[in-house]
């Protein structure tokens, strides 16, 4: 739990940095590993069954280790209008997840996005970083057998 | 504080500044329903039971009594029929939540709610957060606490706190209006209700 | 590197540098914000620096990576100043030709310009192209000129120099007088008058107050406050500071989605080159005033982008609506005086005070001042960031600036406001937008979402979009809110699924009223716009789901069916091979039929079936007529 200590440290312990350290450790392990949080709580004194509600409240955080290839499905207002819903259910179908949920071979995690602010593109998909504007099915079939 | 003078159902009060509409109503004997509000716990505004109409000026709006401030010349009312329906529906929802349930089938009777016109989605538990905020303000134990937001939104014990204090405890059980607590925990090693078990339906 | 600045006259000596060396220069802006870089922007600027180098045109020529500029569709954008000549969806291998033919000889290459949809024209000048021509960009037009990264190219354009005017020559009191008087009303809610909220935390007794940047950007499908943060976070902070100076406040925050990385990134190091300049930090400009700002990201969550949800997160804890009744004004982060807006809201502030109230009055509509940038999305040609004067009308926006509905579709409504806003049929197009005239028709100016719908669209799915999103995003801690938004959502959900009853449009009327009335926050208070609007507007959409069970834009899956046409069927195969539930039947020369029960209604087919064919159709509403006898399903291919 080092790397939880140092992430603290660098702010100083302040308690009202709780939800900035949560983000720090989401983006160093992609998930909030059940120790990090109770160390977390020890070291700002901050009850855990508080550190739970926030853990649980926000989409960034998540509390289950998340798969090698993070395929994300923008269902904002734009994207849905036009298509996203249909693109969400092809993804589900070829990928074999539901949105949240994770791959049992640890390959994929399926989320979806509320707006990533490229709506021009839209319905669009971002896997690993990647952007994809209104993928065809044939499209998908490559973009998802180039991941490991 | 300074006091104010306010109108209550047509009756006029002297209250001290910074006193809620509740509390003065309750001086002058009017009765406003309240579920989620305890004496001995820090205003909520969860239930919406106690919802009021006030009326300033031209302009009238509904405010919650347990967490609004008396203000000088505020004409309240308490049991205006925009605020009857309001509570007539709030009771609706909860009799879909937690049927079967004395408070809730108290409230029903009081307002003359005959059933629900909505699907029973029986958790049994409306979010009062009275066990939540009891553990934490009064036993400072905090073993118990939200998880989720939204519709999704639930209580869930820490089975890491709630194994050490909660089997000595148990005040939360009488204070749960719908009764969940003692009926879904099994009060020993309160290994259900959990928020490993939220987690693992979330993940599934 | 300037160094500290001490004084206004070092100010103004700095900026008389930067404006000599950049004599005679041309520059290349290349718009390079979130949108364009996944459209190639960075490869597009890389290639011009590299074209640059090796043509030795460094001193006469220079790259930059700039914010948006706005025409999203275009991307890649590249604009050659000072003429303005602009070229969309510039790839890399067009750099050098651009160089050498534009830069060098003062050619225009007709391909890369933007085609007139109408006479099919190149359009050499932004200025010229229908997109930009009936915008006024006085906000996100600077855009074009910064890279967000350097602070000289905002100090170029008369950068904080409304900052310098209000230490220099006016009173915190006279600073806010001018912005009461501008009447700049708040872009992110409901249009408050901002005079009016800096001066209630100016008058709060407490001595520490705060202020703080908006930057939750929490309605999907709008994106102006990261293509400000991001382009131009400077433009951003010379309003907060100023908003510092007039309410006697020394700390601030911004409050920004970990959504965006970029804004993020670029408003902290916008922050760290302020202070090395003294622009914020102890003595401003050596005017005895001091500011610091401090970034907090926010983890995901629309309703922390309300007032006391979000000074609560700032305080580390979750971020969920406080149930006091006292305005953060008065009583925010930890109980002291908090002045909270948005993004755009600051942005518009060196407007108001560099310029005068005067002038910032002469823009807008009598009660809505000023501009307002809207995100034209969905089904419009042209989308993108759009700033136009208060009161442009909607048709202006949509088929002036957005280039009307693509594909030859009809028009049928336009989402404004968000989650907490509504949808506007056809006959309300030439309503001026601002703030007023929207709420009286039932909808909000909100953030400056504007999401265009045409026919294809289906009311109520669109409706039950936005009571699913809000009953997610809800805190869930007060009844009215979590069961009501439930309940509707159910109700949303049968008609949907053609189990509609009489008397559901009343039901949701009424639980409308009871969660608009009783909520504990805005967001319950306004959730059922979007149901209250549709149902207003288009009743007959809703009947036609309860009634006949049928989907006028045949959208509701469990109301539609495919059905191949047997007239139109060539057996070619393709749909057949592609029917990821194997529920399409026949064979080579036989016509194809699908089989209902299997068929998921996932339009595979129908995305497939080659269109010179067109065989397969929608239905709803009817009933899917049978396949043909065995004896009729020979096909021969007609010529082609
Ligand atoms: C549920 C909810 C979400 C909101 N989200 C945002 C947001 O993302 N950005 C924003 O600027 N304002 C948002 N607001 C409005 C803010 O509460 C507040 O009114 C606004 O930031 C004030 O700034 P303004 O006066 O400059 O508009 C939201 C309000 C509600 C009720
Ligand atoms: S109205 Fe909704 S979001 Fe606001 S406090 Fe109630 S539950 Fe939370
Ligand atoms: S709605 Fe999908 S990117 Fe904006
Ligand atoms: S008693 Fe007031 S909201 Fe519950």
């Amino acid at each position: 739990m080092t790397a939880v200590d140092e992430i603290v440290d660098r702010y100083q312990g302040g308690k009202s940095a709780l939800i900035q350290i949560l983000l720090d450790i989401q983006r160093e392990y992609y998930w909030l590993p059940k120790e990090a949080l109770i160390r977390l709580s020890e070291r700002l004194e901050i009850p855990l069954n508080q550190i739970y509600h926030i853990a649980t409240f926000y989409t960034a955080f998540s509390l289950t280790p998340r798969g090698r290839h993070q395929v994300m499905v923008c269902t904002g207002t734009a994207c849905y209008i036009r298509g996203a819903p249909q693109l969400l259910h092809k993804v589900e179908e070829m990928l074999k997840v539901k949105p949240g949920k994770t791959s049992s071979d640890m390959r994929f995690t399926l989320i979806t996005a509320n707006c990533l602010g490229c709506c021009a593109l839209g319905p669009v998909m971002v896997i690993n970083g990647e952007y994809h504007g209104n993928p065809t099915t044939a499209d998908l079939g490559h973009i998802f057998e180039a991941c490991e | 504080m300074k006091t104010v003078t306010l109108e209550i159902d047509g009756k006029k009060i002297e209250a001290k500044g910074g006193m809620t509409l509740l509390e003065a109503a309750r001086e002058l004997g009017i009765e406003i329903p309240t579920l989620c509000y305890q004496e001995q716990l820090a205003p909520y505004g969860a239930c919406r039971l106690c919802s009021v109409e006030i009326i300033k000026g031209e302009r009238s709006r509904v405010v919650a009594a347990c967490v609004y401030p008396v203000e000088e010349g505020l004409i309240v009312k308490t049991d205006s029929p925009r605020v009857v329906s309001i509570r007539r529906m709030l009771i609706e929802f909860m009799l879909a939540v937690a049927p079967r349930t004395k408070v809730i089938e108290d409230l029903a009777a009081r307002y003359g709610v005959e059933g629900t016109r909505f699907e029973a989605e029986a958790n049994l538990c409306i979010l009062c957060g009275l066990c939540v905020r009891y553990c934490a303000e009064v036993k400072k134990a905090n073993a118990i606490g939200f998880v989720g937001r939204g519709i999704s939104r639930q209580v869930a014990f820490l089975p890491e706190i709630a194994s050490k204090t909660c089997m000595s405890c148990r005040e939360c059980f009488s204070l749960c209006p719908t009764a969940k607590i003692p009926r879904e925990t099994d009060g020993v090693c309160f290994l259900d209700l959990t928020v490993d078990d939220f987690l693992s339906r979330q993940s599934k | 590197m300037a160094g500290r600045l001490t004084s206004i006259v070092d100010l103004e000596r700095l900026r008389d540098e930067i404006l000599a060396k950049r004599q005679g220069r041309r520059f290349i802006s290349v718009s390079n914000g979130s949108d364009g870089r996944t459209r190639g922007s960075w490869e597009v600027i890389r290639a011009f620096v590299d074209e640059i180098e090796k043509q030795g045109l460094e001193k006469e020529v220079e790259v930059k990576s700039t914010g948006c500029h706005g025409f999203c569709q275009m991307e890649p954008i590249v604009l050659i100043l000072p003429e303005g000549i602009c070229y969309v969806q510039v790839k890399p291998e067009h750099v050098s030709e651009i160089i050498s033919k534009t830069l060098i000889q003062n050619e225009i290459i007709e391909q890369f310009l933007y085609r007139d949809p109408v006479t099919g024209q190149g359009i050499t000048h932004e200025s010229e192209i229908p997109f930009y021509k009936g915008q006024a960009r006085l906000v996100l037009g600077n855009n074009r000129f910064i890279d967000p990264w350097h602070i000289d190219d905002y100090i170029a354009l008369g950068g904080y120099s409304a900052l310098a005017k209000a230490l220099d020559k006016m009173t915190p009191e006279q600073v806010l007088d001018e912005v009461k008087r501008a009447n700049v009303r708040g872009r992110g809610g409901s249009g408050f008058p901002a005079g009016i909220k800096w001066e209630t935390t100016r008058n709060a007794p407490e001595k520490i107050k705060y202020v703080i940047v908006n930057a939750d950007e929490g309605d999907p499908g709008a994106y102006m406050d990261r293509g400000l943060l991001e382009g131009n976070p400077h433009g951003v902070l010379e309003g907060l500071i100023i908003g510092a100076y007039a309410i006697g406040v020394h700390e601030g925050f911004v409050y920004v989605r970990q959504e965006y990385p970029l804004a993020t990134e670029n408003v902290i190091h916008a922050i760290e080159q302020a202070e090395e300049y003294g622009l914020l930090g102890e003595n401003i400009l050596g005017s005895g005033f001091d500011f610091t700002v401090t970034v907090h990201r926010g983890a995901g969550a629309f309703v922390s982008g309300e007032s006391s949800a979000l000074m609560t997160a700032i305080e580390g804890k979750v971020g969920e609506p406080r149930p006091k009744y006292i305005h953060t004004s008065v009583k925010g982060i930890w109980e002291r005086p908090s002045n909270l807006n948005n993004v755009e809201t600051w942005a518009n502030v060196p407007l108001a005070i560099g310029r005068s109230a005067d002038w910032y009055n002469s823009i807008g509509t009598e009660g809505s001042k000023g501009t307002k940038i809207f995100s034209l999305v969905g089904k419009v040609k042209n989308t993108g960031l759009v700033e136009v004067p208060m009161g442009t009308s909607l048709r202006d926006i949509i088929y002036d600036v957005g280039g009307g509905i693509p594909n030859g579709r009809r028009f049928k409504a336009v989402q404004t406001g968000g989650p907490s806003g509504g949808c506007i049929p056809e006959q309300f197009l030439d309503t001026p937008v601002d703030f007023d005239q929207l709420t009286e028709l039932g909808s909000m100016m909100g953030s400056g979402g504007m999401i265009v719908m045409d026919e294809d669209t289906c009311m109520v799915d669109v409706a039950r979009y936005f009571l699913n999103f809000l009953s997610e995003e809800s805190c869930g801690k007060c009844i009215p809110c979590r069961e009501g938004l439930r309940q509707m959502l159910n109700i949303l959900n049968r008609i949907i699924e053609a189990n509609g009853k009489e008397g559901d449009i009343e039901l949701l009327e009424e639980l409308s009223e009871v969660v608009i009335d009783a909520s504990l926050c805005a967001l319950g208070g306004t959730a059922p716009n979007p149901v209250l609007t549709t149902i207003k507007y288009f009743r007959n959409e809703y009947e036609a789901h309860i009634k006949e069970k049928r989907c006028p834009a045949k959208v509701c899956k469990p109301l539609i069916s495919y059905y191949i046409q047997p007239d139109k069927c060539q057996a070619c195969l393709i749909c057949l091979r592609n029917c990821p539930a194997g529920a399409i039947h026949g064979g080579k020369g036989l016509i194809h039929w699908i089989d209902q029960e299997k068929c998921t209604k996932c339009g595979v087919c129908l995305e497939v079936c080659p269109p010179r064919f067109d065989a397969v159709a929608k239905l709803s509403g009817e009933p899917v007529p049978p396949p043909l006898p065995e004896t009729k399903v020979i096909r021969k291919r007609v010529a082609q």
